[in-house]
């Protein structure tokens, strides 16, 4: 029989249906200031698109970076033979750098120690293959980025046991929900090789405090596991408390030299910080060296093209640049998160108090008809189709209770930011002022025939052809 | 030859700890030496002279040429940031300029014989990370893939480390100049069958690495035949089908397609890349081109693990949507590729050794088994350490491409300037001369 793998055939990419449907609205009927005011408007992608300026003055400032010149020299030969995976060493040095700013200096990073990967995507999954296999399993806080079911899952097999959180602590990670995910995985006959947390958290936007952090290390000490902390988001921390990265944590703790130490990696990228997630680049920091070697190896799957290497390692060698950036970028975000959150508080909604990331936990239970997933997915699509924003359901993150929805802001203009907090108050207006539960309310809006009855297609996971996974986180 | 450590140490997974990454043998021994003491034209002329990187440095000046001239290659030009868009785009469908532009550059390759539809091209972060993710695709854990020996060596890493499949070889050998035979596919599946491993598909490289030669039309029917009978896949990596000296002489897997009107097609995929076509290795820009649905659709998803920099994209759109830059472009590398081959075949010719006579590539296949103590993988190796260490080239042994006859080599010629060719060619005349007066 003809047939392909069981990996390419089984769905373990965990293309989420939900995504799909409101990807696939959005790119019907896409928001356009001019062309399309009644599109939908994107905010279920986390991306960053506030500090482009500041790139783009750089860029014009700097014309050698991307013309693969050195001091006015032509490298292009030595750029384009570059394949080598241990990386640019330029790059890598400017990159430790910049992490190392991010982090107040608080911690250095050894350039040795880091490995480049093509996105976070790439480093995400290749650690995975590093640290687990068939039959063991790595523990999640929840709600956590969807994406994760097919990075660490797919092709390594590993599984994600999850770690609940709750809003009754505004989903902060606790000993017991520790404990529980453990024993649910050897409930499962599974074998944990370790916790991977999200810091800034992606959906929520917090980042994680010096007693979580502390917990995590005690709690991966006495396991004797690993502990992977996604940082992708730490140069998104707009207002305090300011990032503690584990790695900070442990210094604290003089456990450089102890066994701990070697067992912690730190993954990260330029996506979110520097919005460039068409470069594809990731990185991958173990203080082990056997996983530094085995990572090393992998990266030849996901090498970052040398082309790209060579324009950010110019870029981000320059601390002007760097210490400029960090800061705007800071503040645009702030800007922008408050923007969001005023707004939604007028409009009667709340969200999880934020002080990271691109995007805000926004609470909408007062808005369902029950206390139930599938009410959720019901005032989803009326939020995709009615109120015409595309947000992400909380389900969908695996989140436990319903009712919370993640709401990108980094991705848009101020004005239309506004646009969709008006829509979204109008709608909450709406629907409170009919006195009807929000189940009742039916938009007669000529635009949506499709909301009442979805095709069963839709439902399943994607067809060939209108395929369009979010890879944004 | 991979040592499978029972007990992960350090809490590291089995894949981590285990040698299927293959870095152990002597193709990478062989790069250390070099490292340590590389031949350089003024600051260490009796260095090692690298002849075992399948790199093409003969055209760089046409691509620098190109850059020269059409700089909004390399950059994003003052309209309304088209850098915000290059920077945010991360579809894993490809950018669509890109993706046309490669297809037609794979047509024109092939001199316009077979036909490329953009809709099936997946691109991937090089034609590693597209072999590997075919073989995630095509195959199970445990299950074989039948290659031709002798094999580029980094496929024991890219096929099987992290996948978990095996690779059963189809032993071809200089009897008939290492054509693959129908005994020999049908040999290898029962190998793999008689030690209950179940193959999923064949994999060829054509035009062949090490070999530096095409694979005719007759063998490529055959195997098709082959695979159709045996209802398994069929891989094909032409990453070297732009190096073929001379157009007409390259038969792609394609064009057997087309005769055959594209029935059962579905079992076919083809791998390709700009690393050594257009001498690229550092951007990684590689891509499956798969006649199945399925297989396209996953392998898109799948690519999110190894997409191509969207800066790289948009350069290399800029280049290949170029007709008459690459029409130039494809004509003029291979003729240069043929004067390489010619000069280094003729200087080997009058050393004394003879190669195999080959038609493509960035390399050729030299036959050194009449200089053997002994004819054993000892015997080549000693030769090998020889060659490394006196004559101070760093040359690839058959035994690293799992060959079974000992005493070849393939020695690459395109990764250096002719007058390094010609001092590299004088040492093993040299080298041969004072072997003779030794006898």
């Amino acid at each position: 029989m003809r047939h392909l793998s069981r990996k390419a055939t089984c769905n373990s990419h965990g293309q989420d249906s939900s995504y799909f449907l409101g990807w696939q609205e959005y790119e019907k009927n896409p928001y356009h200031e001019k062309e399309n005011p009644k599109g939908i408007i994107q905010m279920g992608l986390a991306e960053n698109q506030l500090s482009f300026d500041l790139l783009e003055s750089w860029l014009a400032e700097n014309p050698d970076a991307a013309g693969f010149k050195r001091g006015g020299e032509s490298i292009f030969r030595e750029l384009a033979l570059f394949q080598d995976y241990h990386g640019l060493p330029a790059f890598k040095k400017a990159l430790v750098e910049f992490m190392a700013e991010i982090r107040g200096n608080k911690v250095t990073f050894d350039p040795t120690h880091m490995v480049l990967t093509a996105g976070a995507t790439s480093a995400n999954e290749t650690l995975m293959f590093c640290l687990a296999g068939r039959g063991e399993a790595f523990l999640l806080p929840t709600p956590y980025y969807p994406g994760f079911d097919r990075d660490l899952k797919w092709r390594t097999e590993v599984e994600i046991v999850p770690i609940h959180c709750t809003s009754s602590n505004g989903f902060q990670i606790t000993e017991s929900a520790l404990e529980a995910a453990y024993q649910d995985a050897q409930n499962r006959d599974l074998r944990v090789k370790g916790v991977l947390v999200t810091n800034p958290s992606n959906p929520l936007g917090t980042t994680m405090s010096r007693s979580e952090l502390n917990l995590l290390i005690n709690f991966i000490t006495i396991k004797g596991i690993h502990l992977i902390s996604d940082e992708i988001y730490s140069g998104t921390v707009f207002s305090s408390p300011s990032f503690v990265s584990v790695m900070e944590v442990l210094k604290d703790r003089n456990c450089d030299k102890t066994e701990v130490w070697n067992r912690v990696h730190i993954v990260y990228s330029l996506s979110k910080d520097l919005g460039l997630p068409g470069f594809r680049v990731g990185a991958i920091y173990s203080n082990d060296e056997m996983v530094v070697a085995a990572a090393t190896k992998m990266s030849s799957f996901g090498l970052v093209s040398s082309q790209t290497q060579y324009l950010l390692s110019a870029l981000l060698s320059d601390k002007k640049f760097t210490k400029n950036y960090i800061s705007k970028n800071h503040k645009r975000l702030k800007e922008q998160q408050e923007l969001l959150v005023a707004g939604l508080q007028r409009a009667g909604i709340s969200c999880l108090k934020s002080n990271a990331g691109l995007f805000c936990w926004v609470n909408m239970k007062h808005l369902l008809s029950s206390n139930t997933f599938e009410a959720e997915m019901e005032l989803w699509k009326k939020v995709v189709y009615d109120v015409r924003l595309n947000i992400s359901p909380g389900s969908s993150c695996h989140c436990t209770e319903p009712g919370w929805f993640r709401v990108c802001f980094a991705n848009m203009s101020k004005e239309t930011l506004n646009l969709a907090i008006q829509r979204l108050k109008d709608f909450v207006v709406e629907t409170t002022a009919n006195g009807h539960s929000p189940s009742n309310i039916h938009y007669s809006s000529s635009k949506n025939s499709k909301r009442k009855l979805l095709p069963k297609w839709v439902l399943r996971l994607s067809s060939r052809d209108r395929d369009r996974e979010s890879d944004e986180r | 030859m991979s040592i499978e450590i029972e007990q992960p140490s350090v809490g590291l997974s089995k894949v981590a700890v285990s040698e299927t990454h293959g870095e152990d043998s002597p193709y990478f021994a062989g790069w250390k030496a070099y490292d340590e003491n590389p031949y350089h034209e003024l600051n260490n002329p009796s260095g090692v002279i690298q002849m075992g990187l399948a790199e093409n440095q003969v055209s760089f000046d046409l691509l620098e040429d190109f850059l020269e001239t059409h700089p909004e290659a390399s950059s994003w030009g003052k309209g309304v940031s088209s850098f915000r868009e290059n920077a945010l785009f991360q579809d894993y469908h490809g950018l669509p300029s890109f993706r046309k532009a490669m297809a037609s550059f794979m047509e024109q390759i092939r001199g316009g014989r077979a036909k490329f539809d953009p809709e099936r091209v997946v691109l991937t972060a090089g034609a590693t990370a597209a072999n590997e993710l075919l073989t995630f695709i095509l195959a199970d854990p445990g299950d074989a893939l039948l290659v031709p020996t002798p094999y580029y060596p980094g496929f024991d890493r890219d096929l099987r480390w992290r996948t978990g499949v095996k690779i059963v070889p189809i032993h071809c050998d200089s009897s008939n100049n290492f054509q693959i035979t129908p005994q020999a596919l049908e040999a290898a599946f029962n190998e793999a069958e008689a030690m209950n491993i179940k193959v999923r598909g064949v994999l060829i490289t054509n035009p062949s690495n090490p070999l530096g030669a095409t694979i005719q039309r007759s063998v490529l029917e055959e195997i098709l035949d082959f695979v159709t009978r045996k209802n398994i896949h069929l891989v094909s990596d032409e990453i070297y089908s732009g190096s073929v000296f001379s157009s007409s002489e390259f038969i792609s897997i394609a064009e057997i397609l087309e005769a055959r009107q594209y029935k059962d097609s579905e079992r076919v995929h083809i791998v390709y890349s700009l690393s050594k076509d257009l001498g690229l290795p550092g951007f990684r820009v590689g891509t499956i081109y798969s006649y199945n649905d399925k297989v396209v659709t996953t392998a898109r998803r799948m690519s999110s693990f190894t997409l191509i920099s969207s800066q790289t994209q948009h350069l290399l759109a800029c280049m290949l949507s170029n007709k008459e830059f690459t029409e130039n472009y494809i004509q003029i590398n291979r003729e240069r590729l043929r004067k390489r081959y010619d000069m280094i075949i003729e200087g080997l010719r009058s050393a004394g050794i003879e190669c195999l006579k080959g038609n493509a590539g960035l390399f050729c296949w030299m036959n050194l088994s009449p200089l053997l103590e002994k004819p054993t993988r000892e015997g080549e190796l000693t030769l090998w350490n020889s060659m490394l260490h006196e004559v101070r080239l760093n040359i690839s042994p058959g035994s690293s491409c799992h060959i079974s006859e000992p005493g070849w080599f393939r020695v690459c010629f395109a990764n250096m300037s002719e007058q390094t060719l010609e001092i590299a060619l004088k040492r093993i005349h040299d080298f041969m001369e004072q072997r003779k007066r030794d006898i």
